[in-house]
């Protein structure tokens, strides 16, 4: 592949469009997902990193990749402002990825609380990246709020379901000038594939390479998917005609030329 | 004696209709009507209904165990990947006002009663921090004159010092006074209901606040109207029907997060133990494999809710059940007050003997051994 093709999120370039989820890790999967599917960044619950514990899941990221800290336990903007702000006192650096969540049972983020915890991480110098419902007109909002980037979700978290929000996942990568990373419910590398020909720059994934068989492997496929993605859209996928093929006698022909 | 069902002067009453609702359901499930062929559309739905619930509960579904241990597993993998949490409780006081009949804490047993101080309290903190656990569960006996509020408070606020987590399994309060106390740094409620057949409930507590049943019913609603974070609930099964028991934990549960959907939710499933060489075979005992049909029902109905496998079972199931439907599991555990350290040794009587008493880094490293991935502490405290 072209290697000029960069994902710049505020203006930091990475050359892999795989994100790692840490949510359900394991110390094997973090190893997998940077040495066989090139993540460079990795997402990390502040409220799994203990100070003291010696699984500190902080020890196996090497210095080279780039933390992603998320707010994940915030049930509103301020709780996600003050997750944020202990995350970047614990030295996780400036990146945050904004979630709030007010359900516990199918973890759907919420967009009016995200946006206003947006607006104010943004202007206290954080890199935004909001975690969101698909919806155009929140990722519009957090654009306007700052944010470097939105994720919003495929399908339901840890649910496997694949691009169950397509038309609205296509119709954020169509209108939002942002880096746009389809995050939560790819369950397959194959769905990973299809979001990144849509025009998604990135994909964040964790159960589907955590509860795979073989971890190792899985995290490869993952990487070709993305990548085969990534080029098809670049390629410009060929037309593909929905009703029949081309009149013989055209229906314009009978215009003067 | 008092009237089970009428509040005492000092108990709050709150707006709610989901004790209704629950009775409603668990009085009137018959799960002798569940077959096989119910039991099989349930393991086939992705969403359960309460009735997939109630054929995953019913003796029909016990020949269909292997299937829902599979399915439970899988939901399991999906909800919280290979991540099992590890915790220890803490018993603070063994004072009791209650006369529960079944309790080895009731007032009436003539036991070593004792209650920490401060300083003893720390200690005991100290020693169980040094064992790497960041997630304690505070408990007392119930006696709001031996472990008022204030006490459970400071012992909240010392605890936040030293952990990451702070549970408590403490008499049921008033809304205030679960404010107050996750104030001090607690976040999660756990109150069993024992029994939710409100005649059995009348006849095994016979005196104290315990005997007013829908003020403990009522107590998780309350504390998180008080701002918890998460609550659990748990029938102590076998003491009454346990199929129509687990019935109503699960709907509880259901119910509760319905109306407050940020709750988190968590279940324990404590048992009496069936006697063992008893010739009677007594279809309410509760024997390993009800307890694992229990579980993975819930599991099943409640995908996203945590559940929590104690010391009264042994070892060798708990390694098992953290793979399957459990997500939490105790380690280093005495139900004594003040044996974490040495200074506080046995001040008091153990509640209930424990069939698994392995420390910490033995339980560590037992999740390990089953691919499993040990993890001290998911929460942060805002």
């Amino acid at each position: 592949m072209d290697n000029t093709d960069k994902l710049i999120i505020a203006g930091r370039e990475f050359n892999s469009r795989f994100i790692l989820g840490s949510g359900k890790y394991n110390v094997e999967l973090i190893k997998a997902a940077i040495e066989h599917a090139g993540a460079e960044i990795i997402t990390l619950a502040l409220r799994r990193v203990n100070t003291n514990d010696k699984e500190n899941i902080i020890n196996y990221i090497p210095k080279n990749i780039t933390l992603l800290p998320n707010t994940s336990g915030a049930r509103n903007a301020q709780e996600a402002v003050r997750i944020a702000k202990l995350a970047r006192e614990a030295g996780c650096g400036d990146f945050v990825k904004i979630e709030i969540i007010r359900d516990s049972k199918y973890l759907l983020p919420d967009n009016y609380e995200t946006v206003k915890a947006t607006e104010i991480l943004a202007k206290d110098g954080f890199i935004v990246m909001p975690y969101m419902f698909p919806d155009l007109t929140t990722a519009r909002d957090l654009v306007n709020a700052g944010a470097c980037a939105v994720m919003p979700l495929a399908a339901p978290i840890g649910s496997n379901k694949g691009l169950a929000a397509k038309e609205f996942i296509q119709i954020l990568t169509d209108e939002i000038d942002i880096p746009v990373i389809v995050d939560a419910g790819i369950g397959r590398p194959s769905q990973a594939c299809e979001a990144m020909e849509m025009g998604a720059d990135a994909i964040m994934a964790n159960t589907a390479i955590a509860t795979a068989g073989n971890i190792t492997q899985m995290a490869g496929a993952f990487k070709k998917a993305i990548e085969a993605g990534r080029e098809a859209y670049l390629a410009k996928l060929g037309r593909v005609k929905s009703k029949g093929a081309a009149a013989s006698s055209p229906l314009t022909d009978f215009i003067h030329a | 004696m008092e009237d089970y069902m009428q509040y005492m002067e000092d108990m709050e009453i709150i707006e709610s209709d989901i004790m209704d609702k629950v009775l409603e359901e668990s009085l009137n499930y018959n799960y002798d009507t569940y077959t096989q062929k119910d039991v099989i559309e349930a393991l086939e739905t992705q969403y359960l209904t309460i009735d997939n619930f109630k054929a995953l509960l019913s003796p029909a579904a016990e020949n269909f165990i292997e299937d829902m241990a599979i399915k439970a597993k899988e939901e399991r993998e999906k909800h919280f990947g290979n991540s099992v949490y590890l915790f220890t409780p803490l018993y603070i006081s063994n004072y009791c006002e209650n006369y529960c009949i079944y309790c080895g804490f009731n007032c009436h047993n003539k036991i070593k009663r004792a209650k920490l101080t401060f300083d003893e309290i720390e200690t005991e903190m100290k020693a169980i921090k040094d064992t790497g656990l960041e997630e304690i569960l505070i408990l007392t006996g119930e006696s709001r004159k031996m472990s008022d509020t204030e006490y459970i408070a400071q012992a909240c606020k010392l605890a936040r010092k030293y952990f990451k987590m702070v549970g408590l399994e403490v008499y049921p309060m008033n809304t205030k006074e679960y404010e107050y106390l996750q104030k001090s740094g607690a976040d999660y409620v756990t109150v069993f209901q024992e029994t939710y057949n409100p005649l059995k409930y009348k006849d095994l507590h016979l005196a104290g606040h315990k005997r007013i049943f829908p003020y403990r019913f009522n107590a998780q609603e309350r504390a998180l109207k008080a701002g918890m974070r998460g609550v659990a609930f748990a029938a102590l099964l076998g003491l009454d029907d346990f199929r129509k028991d687990a019935l109503a934990t699960g709907l509880h549960a259901y119910y509760l997060q319905r109306k407050y959907p940020h709750a988190e939710i968590s279940f324990s499933v404590p048992r009496l133990r069936p006697i063992i060489n008893n010739d009677k075979i007594n279809p309410k005992d509760v024997h390993e494999k009800q307890l694992l049909q229990i579980m993975c029902a819930y599991r099943l109905f409640m995908p996203y809710a945590g559940m929590t496998i104690s010391t009264r079972e042994r070892a060798d199931f708990r390694d098992n059940i953290i793979s399957i439907a459990a997500t939490k599991i105790s380690a280093g555990v005495s139900t004594g007050i003040g044996s974490h350290a040495n200074e506080t040794q046995d001040k008091g009587d153990d509640q209930f003997i424990i069939a698994d008493d392995r420390t910490v880094k033995a339980i560590y490293n037992a999740v390990k051994d089953k691919g499993m991935q040990p993890v001290m502490n998911d929460y942060v405290y805002v």
